[in-house]
């Protein structure tokens, strides 16, 4: 996984609530068996009409949100479907955060795995961000999630809070499930304790 | 343990392998669904760093999503569909993982098979890549939903690394009454609590209303959990739950039953135990629900009207305008007058044996109207084959339902099953997003009796006042 530190980068405004994972990857791209290739499809319904040509008024395709890496939006972010295509599709979009005041459970916790940051931010402080991001051109922002710190150049600092144990895997990008296998004898004496149901054994593949 | 312990905390403690300081508790999941459409990126994973699967006989497959409906044997013209469904068989041949697949007459949507197996049970750890898994949470199981990468953690290490939630208990006073179903219920509490009103959190149902309710609608209700944002729900489990699952194919089996069901016994919250929030509500305010907008929290009686937007909030506002807009309605027109195109009865929320007779009920002796599709698509092949043998197939097909085979179908249109640019459907799916049942497409959610009486009708009408035949 990539590590993520500090990062700086363009703000692109989502002025939406709810944004659930439907939107941000529909359903009719979710058959690929790959990892990659999604940012293709990211927001399509959005970002395409029925005919397949852009929509050029949405948000990620005007000109001075080109190249933005970090998405702000309204609360509830990623809520719905566990789909994690929605963090694929985000990150090979070029995105590495959001910052919205809430984010759904599954897409927070499919997010860390990708070593892309959802960061949380107090509603004024969303606002304020939505607004200088609409209102200035090039609109940057500085991540530092080793301050755990949000902060622009026209004097906005904000904290926001992230649980240790999620900070330091994406600080060092470590990978959980080596880190769970370094409980290997916890493991098999639960499941000394606990055996596999009969009904379970009777495999008859 | 602390003396007073709620069934979540029951069933957390006594599945934690290790707290290692600093880290998130490790957790011992017991059952691991797999389907289609998020587990082949998990195998890829576990092929990538020569990790095997620790535990096969603790993970069931199913083919569910992506599948046709048309009878079976039908050529999948759908290539990429078919990749997808032939990546999931070669990956369980594999690993060794038992796989339901398409001609298997025990497939189905992987939260209506797990139960009518058996294989979901009191007092489990159960997790899919699918967030409607809280519908197991019905037998007093901690079954929540997880993401591609937590699938591939449970398949190599059969535990997840977890933050521990925090505890909401849903208290519902009163019956249902005639005509409201658990399915209205589950809106009820969505339209009172927001589609993020349970965010970080796990649900216990509980309360007269709740304990009154059958497995299928308890298994309703939970299925619907994390359209309130909850984590998981559940339903302490009772007489109810022990009839439901005794004798199923995967259940415990004599001596082993007897001592699972002393278990099962000891799990209900105790009476002292404490919850983070606690919502009560009245079951005789409740009445059949419609859904108007994008988002299952938008939700109003059929006896209502879409609303007004008058004191709402900038933010509600603008999300209230951009979903009027979606759905081609204005505020205050009657639910009753709006019209549909189409029918959905099916889903992993609404597609038992026992939707089915609600909805056959309805349609008996009538004719779904002119301008209206409407389809049934069962949940499992078990629950088709019940179903004619009940002869509730004959009374769908006289009335102009079609009848389809088993699969998630127009929930979430993976399939051929799609909505229309513009078409409106009646839908006892859970998700009433944009574009969730096809591009363009507008979703009311609403319960199997609801739909069935809409097909009829052509718009919706208050199940309440129905001429049963």
């Amino acid at each position: 996984m990539k590590p993520f530190t500090v990062h700086r980068g363009r703000v692109a405004p989502l002025d939406r609530v709810n944004v659930d994972t439907d939107q941000i990857i529909p359903k009719q791209f979710l058959k690929r068996i790959e990892r990659t290739g999604f940012g293709q499809f990211l927001f399509y319904d959005w970002r395409f009409g029925a005919d397949g040509k852009k929509n050029a008024d949405f948000v990620l395709d005007q000109a001075r949100y080109a190249g933005a890496s970090i998405l702000v939006a309204g609360k509830n972010f990623g809520c719905g479907s566990s789909r994690e295509h929605a963090v694929w599709a985000l990150t090979d979009f070029g995105f590495r955060a959001v910052i919205s005041s809430s984010f759904a459970d599954i897409f927070a916790n499919n997010s860390t795995k990708n070593g892309f940051l959802t960061v949380r931010l107090g509603d004024h402080e969303i606002a304020e961000i939505m607004k200088r991001a609409i209102e200035s051109s090039n609109y940057e922002l500085t991540i530092d999630l080793e301050q755990c710190e949000v902060r622009d150049d026209q004097g906005l600092r904000a904290k926001f809070p992230i649980d240790e144990f999620v900070r330091q895997c994406l600080l060092n990008g470590l990978d959980d499930i080596g880190l769970t296998l370094q409980h290997e004898s916890e493991i098999a004496d639960y499941e000394a304790r606990h055996p596999l149901p009969a009904t379970l054994g009777l495999v008859n593949r | 343990m602390p003396a007073n312990r709620t069934l979540f905390e029951k069933i957390w403690d006594a599945h934690l392998v290790a707290q290692p300081a600093g880290r998130s508790p490790i957790l011992y999941i017991d059952l691991h669904l797999l389907h289609e459409v998020t587990s082949p990126q998990a195998f890829d994973g576990l092929r990538a760093a020569s990790r095997k699967v620790r535990q096969p006989a603790r993970s069931i497959a199913t083919v569910d999503h992506n599948i046709p409906t048309e009878p079976r044997g039908t050529p999948i013209t759908d290539l990429i569909a078919a990749k997808q469904i032939s990546a999931l068989q070669a990956n369980c041949k594999e690993f060794g993982i038992r796989l339901f697949d398409m001609d298997s007459p025990d497939q189905g949507i992987v939260h209506v098979i797990g139960p009518e197996l058996g294989l979901t049970q009191p007092g489990m750890t159960i997790v899919c890549g699918d967030s409607h898994t809280s519908t197991h949470g019905a037998f007093g199981a901690l079954a929540f939903g997880i993401g591609t990468s937590e699938v591939e953690h449970v398949l190599a290490t059969q535990c997840l690394a977890q933050q521990k939630p925090k505890t909401m208990k849903i208290d519902v006073r009163g019956r249902l009454p005639e005509g409201v179903t658990a399915k209205d219920l589950a809106l009820g509490i969505i339209g009172q609590i927001g589609t993020d009103g349970a965010t970080g959190h796990v649900i216990e149902y509980a309360g007269e209303a709740v304990r009154s309710l059958s497995m299928e609608g308890r298994m309703t209700l939970c299925n619907m959990s994390i359209e309130a944002g909850a984590r998981a729900g559940m339903v302490a489990p009772d007489e109810a739950t022990f009839a439901y699952v005794k004798r199923k194919r995967f259940a415990p089996r004599d001596a082993e039953w007897e001592k699972a069901v002393e278990y099962w016994r000891s799990l209900p919250s105790d009476s002292a135990a404490g919850f983070d929030k606690v919502v009560e509500m009245d079951a005789a305010q409740l009445s059949p629900f419609v859904t108007w907008g994008t988002n299952p929290g938008m939700v109003a009686p059929v006896t209502g009207r879409v609303p007004e937007p008058n004191g709402m909030k900038d933010s509600d506002r603008r999300a209230f305008e951009l979903a009027l807009q979606y759905m081609g309605l204005e505020p205050g027109k009657r639910i009753e007058d709006i019209g549909i195109d189409r029918v959905f009865i099916g889903s992993c929320t609404n597609s038992r044996i026992e939707d089915l007779r609600a909805a056959a009920r309805v349609a008996k002796g009538h004719r779904v109207n002119a301008n209206v599709r409407a389809m049934v698509v069962p949940g499992s092949q078990r629950v088709k084959k019940a179903a004619e043998q009940e002869g509730l197939h004959r009374i769908f097909l006289d009335a102009g339902f079609e009848w389809r085979e088993s699969g998630c179908s127009m929930c979430l249109g993976m399939n051929p099953d799609i909505l229309q640019p513009g078409e409106r459907c009646a839908s006892t799916s859970n998700r009433n997003f944009e574009g969730r049942q096809g591009r363009g497409g507008r979703t009311h959610l609403v319960s199997p009796m609801m739909a069935a009486a809409a097909a009829i009708a052509g718009h919706f009408t208050d199940i309440r006042n129905w001429k049963f035949q």
